[in-house]
């Protein structure tokens, strides 16, 4: 997220009168990522959604936990019963919609990035390790995935958080434990291609030790990947938070999470059904816009696309 | 092929051991069971007299063997909650689980195949935007969410179908329109990326040479081979749609294995959770075991390795 930022300052002073023969690769790379249009949408509203959540304390016109009974389940705006106070309306228990929805962005993308950084630490690093020293070690990672892979994700996480209690943490952590597969097996086949490569060869023949191999020959050369994994399992932890919530055994009430907020709103399923339309068009958007941007990144570094 | 056979089914065995080592390691070795099934409201002697009841206080080495052993003779144990043999309860809820699987699949397959196909055959067209469309929805909406707009939309504004209960085909409908989804994006994908390849082989050529209809060439010539890599992704994505249901049939009170688990889970009911999470870790394992096979059968090249 930080470097399509960056990208996007860096375009704004456009020439660089000292270059001659051609774009640099650098130049390429500007003008391809701000000629992807899903690539673009998806950084611009992922941007606007973390200023939203950084910020909720600013934006958010009441406090979230504040209880009004008095104006319980007042309709958004849109509604002829709706009014300017309350812009999307008021839950259940007359919590402001609005404020929720805003503290709710940062439980979710907290999750998503945490759980994307644990799962992306245990599973790069065992992917680098099966694919480089191959062998026992390949046999070992390659069964461990399949281990993983055949743990039904859903259940296995909702009895854990049963049992140890359902706390921000504890999803946080049994995310990150879980979802680490796509990082091996991706990272696995990667370093697998790399360890042959010539650069790989020499650095082995002037002795470097494989730690500096693996640091600075092959890592720098998975970031790419790396980086669109990291978006992908952003987007399947945040998924899968929300439906932990939405089952009742993620982030506890009262803390806004949006899966909670349509697990709250299907009570009122019949006669309000904005209350389950707002959370789940919220979390809707936000992992559109994740997809959109790790599906740009790849098309935008896979390597067919490079001149 | 017969070593190749047998070398993926010791694995099998060997990923299912693992399995459900770990799942009895979490489920027994997290927390405190005894201090769960006694309750908030229990004292430490009530704790000590239900660990003593259930033999937790034994080593864990010996609960899991005991399990293990038990469990490969069909016995999980009797249910905290229903009093009743684990396995029978399972098996009564297992049925449910498996048509709504059956279903989800076969609607993935039936949607997914043709509009592959149709991307494929007019690549950058209508079709093709509106299968890419489709598969971008299907990854960005939330199942449970999807399951309750369905449930807006067909039950309460048009009323054409009942929102819960796991009765007749009516309630089938929904969760199968739901489960089926999530596993159309990767079917359509493989399917267009498929056709696009065998549209370009030179048998494909040839029986345009020879004067055969395009319908003969779609069907008999390009699809046939396009196919086999698909069936085999179903069979994969049948195994995960399984271990997805427990969303699927909560949202639709489908009282199916699924429902089964969430329920015993909020239940502190541990032999049937424990039972549950190896039932579909097997589905999981059976699948892709029989996916690989497939896969072995028709490209004697995959029976390397």
């Amino acid at each position: 997220m930080t470097n399509t930022t960056e990208t996007i300052h860096a375009v704004a002073p456009k020439v660089e009168p000292e270059v001659l023969s051609g774009p640099t690769p650098r130049q390429i790379l500007v003008t391809k990522v701000l000629g992807h249009k899903g690539l673009m949408f998806g950084a611009i509203v992922l941007l606007g959604i973390f200023l939203m959540a950084l910020f909720a304390p600013l934006l958010a016109p009441y406090d979230p936990y504040h209880q009004d009974l008095m104006h319980r389940i007042v309709p958004p705006v849109w509604d002829a019963k709706g009014s300017w106070d309350n812009i999307l309306g008021t839950d259940h228990l007359g919590r402001d919609y609005l404020s929720r929805l805003l503290y709710g962005a940062r439980i979710s993308l907290a999750i998503g990035a945490i759980a994307a950084l644990i799962s992306g630490i245990i599973g790069t690093s065992l992917g680098i390790a099966a694919g480089y020293f191959g062998g026992r070690v390949d046999s070992c990672v390659t069964f461990l995935i399949n281990v993983r892979l055949a743990m039904p994700v859903v259940l296995v996480a909702l009895a854990v958080v049963a049992l140890f209690g359902g706390s921000l943490e504890v999803v946080i952590t049994v995310l990150g434990l879980l979802l680490w597969d796509r990082f091996a097996v991706v990272m696995r086949s990667a370093t697998l291609q790399l360890r042959s490569m010539e650069y790989v060869t020499a650095a082995k023949a002037i002795g470097c030790s494989t730690k500096r191999i693996l640091f600075s020959e092959i890592m720098p050369n998975i970031t790419n990947s790396l980086i669109v994994i990291v978006t992908l399992e952003m987007a399947h932890a945040i998924l899968l938070e929300a439906a932990l919530s939405f089952l009742g055994l993620g982030v506890q009430p009262p803390t806004p999470s949006w899966g909670l907020m349509v697990s709250e709103g299907k009570q009122m399923l019949l006669f309000q059904p904005w209350m389950i339309a707002i959370p789940g068009v919220a979390l809707f958007i936000l992992v559109l816009a994740i997809n959109l941007l790790g599906d740009g990144l790849r098309d935008v570094s896979a390597p067919e696309n490079r001149n | 092929m017969l070593v190749y056979t047998l070398k993926r089914l010791s694995l099998a065995l060997l990923v299912t051991l693992a399995v459900s080592m770990l799942s009895f390691a979490l489920l027994y070795l997290s927390g405190d069971p005894a201090a769960a099934i006694a309750g908030e409201t229990a004292n430490a002697d009530d704790i000590e007299a239900v660990r003593i009841y259930y033999g937790f206080d034994r080593p864990w080495v010996v609960q899991y063997g005991e399990w293990m052993f038990n469990a490969i003779r069909g016995d999980f144990g009797t249910s905290y909650y229903f009093k009743l043999p684990v396995s029978q309860l399972v098996a009564d809820r297992l049925s449910v689980t498996m048509l709504l699987g059956l279903c989800g699949i076969s609607f993935a397959l039936l949607t997914a195949v043709p509009l592959g196909v149709a991307a494929a055959v007019r690549p950058n067209s209508i079709i093709d935007r509106i299968a890419l469309f489709l598969s971008v929805m299907g990854q960005a909406m939330p199942s449970f969410w999807f399951g309750l707009v369905l449930i807006v939309l067909f039950s309460i504004k048009l009323r054409l179908l009942p929102p819960s209960g796991s009765d007749n085909w009516q309630n089938f409908v929904m969760p199968t329109i739901v489960l089926g989804y999530y596993a159309m994006p990767a079917i359509m994908r493989l399917t267009r990326a498929g056709m696009l390849d065998v549209l370009g082989a030179d048998y494909v050529r040839t029986a345009r040479a020879k004067g055969a209809g395009e319908f003969r060439v779609m069907f008999k010539h390009a699809l046939r081979n396009a196919i086999i890599p698909v069936v085999s992704l179903a069979a994969v994505q049948m195994g995960f749609m399984l271990g997805g249901s427990i969303v699927v049939e909560s949202i639709f009170a489908l009282h199916g294995a699924g429902y089964l688990a969430w329920e015993s889970i909020g239940r502190n009911d541990l032999p049937t959770v424990q039972a549950l999470i190896l039932v579909f870790s097997m589905f999981y394992i059976v699948f892709t075991f029989l996916s690989d096979l497939l896969n072995a059968w028709l490209d004697p090249r995959m029976r390397v390795g």
